[in-house]
């Protein structure tokens, strides 16, 4: 009972979020210096910075650039390399959907790589790329999958602490 | 905010929340809303697996797929096509009826599988040759439908399918069929699953393109029932919609399902004028 409701407040939460911010907000609020606080269910909440980045940690700890490659490459986590080539040579196989991750580290900051990991549609409503950190707003989802982002927050924080390895 | 160039499929999701009505008579007039448009002709040789910008994914297939696709004794799908050849012939059921009793020898068939799925007026409803076929045991023979994914099954269809071999596809969209056309569309263009993506974004946006070691064809259902080599089996075109949809964590739909109908018939007039290849090889 009590769950419930607290769900349907983060349900709500997360639409006002998304009528202000993500729908209307192409324009106006996400200008310059704008904040969007978001939060859905399950996830711990996030705040995002003009439209373009998530500047804090979402767990509030470091990543681990070790871990985040193995997560990267990992079929069932990131699987990144289903359309992205990156500098990792020992995998065979590189998708060429995406630009290649190599010196992604140069062309975007930590915020901005974290943003494009958590919901990419944010920058490009059009994607092919998959939100990895979002539960809400989803179609037709896997029973096993409900509820369920693609990576938690702090597998998140270790590939964007790889990523920004990417010279 | 950053925006990429609008594309068409954005302007066909505008014309959806519209009216559909209005988005089918622009969809239909420009064929890169349904099917990526192709900088390069067939490659030589393979002209006839292609249509307008059409490919069917034989020209995606590797040339030992192709091969085993060739070759009548080759190909897997043969087996099951034999004895359904058997069973043509066999009466079943209560009125101890084959399929012979009623059309014949089966080149009779000729031309049925180019059509369907296709609207039947008896039932008001959308038929493809699974069902189709089921309805004449169910009716005609009085004997117990078979399960969709049953040899049996798969094996008629492709019997009666192959009676039109490269004959080519020809699904009408007219009349009531239109709303099955639409909603069959929309499904095609609506993002599903966990990784929230839809048909088009990789058979259209995709088409060509390396997703790690798969290449990504229109995604055609020419070939149906297809033999795949990683099923070792022969399969129906739901199965293929079913493992689409589970690849990227989205809730499989029943084979038959008014859905996975509805988007049979689109994604089959997607591919009007590839040729008929049932039974098909795929990786
Ligand atoms: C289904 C395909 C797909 C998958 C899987 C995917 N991406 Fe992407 N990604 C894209 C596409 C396409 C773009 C190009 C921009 C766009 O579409 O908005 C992109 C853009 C990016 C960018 C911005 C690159 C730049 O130079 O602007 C980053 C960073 C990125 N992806 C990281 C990742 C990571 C890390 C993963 C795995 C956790 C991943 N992507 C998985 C398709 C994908
Ligand atoms: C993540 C990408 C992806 C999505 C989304 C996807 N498919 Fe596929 N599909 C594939 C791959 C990979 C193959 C096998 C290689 C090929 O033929 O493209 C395939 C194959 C097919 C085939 C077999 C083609 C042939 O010639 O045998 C059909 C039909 C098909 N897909 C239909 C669909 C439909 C309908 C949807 C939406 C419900 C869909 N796909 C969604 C990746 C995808
Ligand atoms: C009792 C007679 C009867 C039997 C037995 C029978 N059918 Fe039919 N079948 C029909 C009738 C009637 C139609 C609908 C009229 C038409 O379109 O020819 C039909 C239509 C069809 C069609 C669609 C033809 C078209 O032009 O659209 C197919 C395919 C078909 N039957 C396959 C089979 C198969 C396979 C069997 C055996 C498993 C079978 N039928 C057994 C009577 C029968």
């Amino acid at each position: 009972m009590n769950f419930r409701i607290f769900k349907r407040k983060l349900a709500s939460a997360f639409t006002l979020c998304a009528f202000g911010g993500l729908t209307f907000g192409a324009s106006s609020a996400l200008a310059e210096g704008s904040l969007m606080r978001v939060s859905e269910p399950n996830l711990k909440p996030y705040t995002i910075v003009d439209g373009t980045s998530i500047p804090d940690s979402l767990s509030g700890k470091a990543g681990n650039a070790v871990n985040g490659k193995k997560l990267l490459v990992h079929r069932k986590k990131g699987n990144c390399l289903t359309c992205h080539s990156a500098p990792i040579l020992e995998e065979e196989f590189h998708g060429d959907v995406a630009p290649p991750l190599e010196g992604v580290g140069d062309r975007m900051s930590a915020g901005e790589i974290r943003l494009r990991l958590v919901n990419p549609k944010v920058i490009n409503p059009d994607t092919p790329m998959m939100a990895y950190y979002r539960t809400h707003g989803l179609n037709q989802v896997s029973k096993s999958f409900v509820g369920k982002p693609m990576l938690n927050e702090q597998e998140i924080e270790d590939i964007v602490a790889y990523l920004i390895t990417l010279k | 905010m950053m925006m990429t160039k609008t594309k068409k499929p954005i302007a066909l999701a505008v014309g959806m929340l519209l009216g559909l009505s209005v988005a089918t008579a622009q969809a239909t007039d420009d064929m890169s809303l349904h099917i990526s448009p192709q900088s390069q002709p067939a490659p030589e040789g393979l002209e006839d697996y292609a249509h307008g910008d059409a490919r069917s994914g034989y020209i995606y297939a590797t040339e030992e797929t192709r091969t085993l696709q060739d070759d009548d004794f080759e190909n897997p799908a043969f087996l099951w096509v034999e004895k359904a050849q058997e069973q043509w012939s066999t009466p079943e059921g209560d009125a101890n009826k084959s399929c012979q009793s009623c059309h014949g020898d089966v080149e009779s068939m000729k031309g049925v599988g180019a059509v369907y799925p296709k609207f039947d007026p008896e039932i008001g409803d959308l038929l493809n040759l699974e069902k189709r076929i089921n309805r004449c045991r169910s009716e005609g023979m009085q004997a117990t439908p078979w399960k969709w994914e049953s040899d049996e099954l798969l094996g008629m269809t492709s019997l009666v399918k192959m009676q039109s071999r490269g004959m080519p596809v020809n699904v009408s969209i007219d009349g009531p069929a239109k709303e099955y056309f639409e909603k069959g569309m929309k499904f095609y263009n609506t993002r599903v699953g966990q990784m929230d993506l839809a048909c088009k974004h990789c058979h259209i946006d995709q088409n060509g393109n390396y997703m790690r070691a798969e290449l990504l064809s229109q995604g055609q259902a020419n070939g149906f029932p297809t033999y795949r080599l990683k099923w070792q089996k022969l399969g129906s075109l739901h199965r293929r919609f079913r493992g689409c949809n589970n690849n990227i964590r989205a809730e499989k739909l029943a084979n038959g399902s008014p859905e996975y109908m509805a988007l049979e018939l689109y994604v089959t007039w997607r591919g009007n004028g590839l040729p008929i290849e049932a039974p098909s090889v795929r990786k």
